[in-house]
């Protein structure tokens, strides 16, 4: 089961600079897990402490899985799962709220 | 270094002084690999804070798309500082994740929403590191280079 993941900018070093690579597994932490075995590293990008990354987004067929149950979130073959990092900031007080 | 056009640098100046005392946001697209910030989109600051920003995660996406298919990417990253110098923070500094823009701050501290100028700064953040580079401003950008 294929699904086409697209990479960042940011996280191109961990796959060899493409701009979508192909994954599986039936639920968005599955696809991690895989998306780890070929991309060493990627994992802890996405992930902290078991979870999404307050200031990563992660969208399954243009779908911010936020709202699609989180990393339970169900992908199936076909989809198109899109990865990107917030664009965030603040002063120096800004609040990195959640985080 | 950073060249905008006038209408550009005088379209950031305008979003930022207009969206103050809340951080204003946005990105100057351009071709891919050009350097060249053609195209100028402004954002919603989805915090709604004088203290922090972010772009909503749908119109995010929706951004992205539409650079995607327009084979452009983020030249410029702009946001405002509304009370201090514009210099980025720590949390500018850890949540710069576009390694290859330009990352724009204008300081709108000292005349808020009225006429007067800002601190309109540059710098590229790339792991962590931050380096001020220098700004020009031009009339119009000069003709793209045809490889």
């Amino acid at each position: 089961m294929a699904v086409e993941v697209r990479i960042p900018t940011i996280l191109r070093p961990y796959t060899g600079d493409q701009k979508s690579v192909e994954a599986s597994g039936a639920s968005l932490s599955a696809l991690i897990d895989d998306l780890e075995e070929n991309h060493p590293g990627i994992k802890d990008r996405l992930l902290e402490n078991g979870d999404l990354r307050r200031f990563v987004n992660v969208y399954v067929n243009d779908e911010d899985v936020r709202f699609l149950g989180g990393l339970e979130a169900a992908v199936s073959d076909g989809d198109e799962v899109v990865v990107l990092p917030a664009v965030a900031g603040g002063g120096p007080d800004g609040l990195v709220r959640g985080a | 270094m950073l060249t905008l056009d006038r209408a550009t640098y005088d379209g950031i100046v305008a979003h930022a002084k207009r969206d103050h005392p809340v951080e204003a946001c946005g990105i100057v697209a351009g071709p891919e690999g050009s350097d060249r910030p053609e195209r100028l989109v402004e954002m919603v600051n989805s915090a709604g804070s004088p203290t922090f920003y972010e772009f909503d995660s749908t119109e995010l996406l929706a951004l992205y798309q539409d650079l995607w298919r327009r084979e452009e990417e983020p030249v410029v990253v702009y946001h405002s500082h509304t009370a201090t110098e514009a210099y980025p923070s720590r949390t500018d500094i850890g949540l710069a994740n576009e390694p290859g823009a330009h990352y724009v701050l204008v300081g709108t501290q000292e005349h808020g929403n009225i006429q007067g100028p800002v601190e309109f700064r540059s710098y590229r953040i790339v792991d962590g590191e931050v380096t001020e580079e220098e700004v020009t401003v031009v009339d119009a950008l000069p003709p793209a280079s045809t490889p």
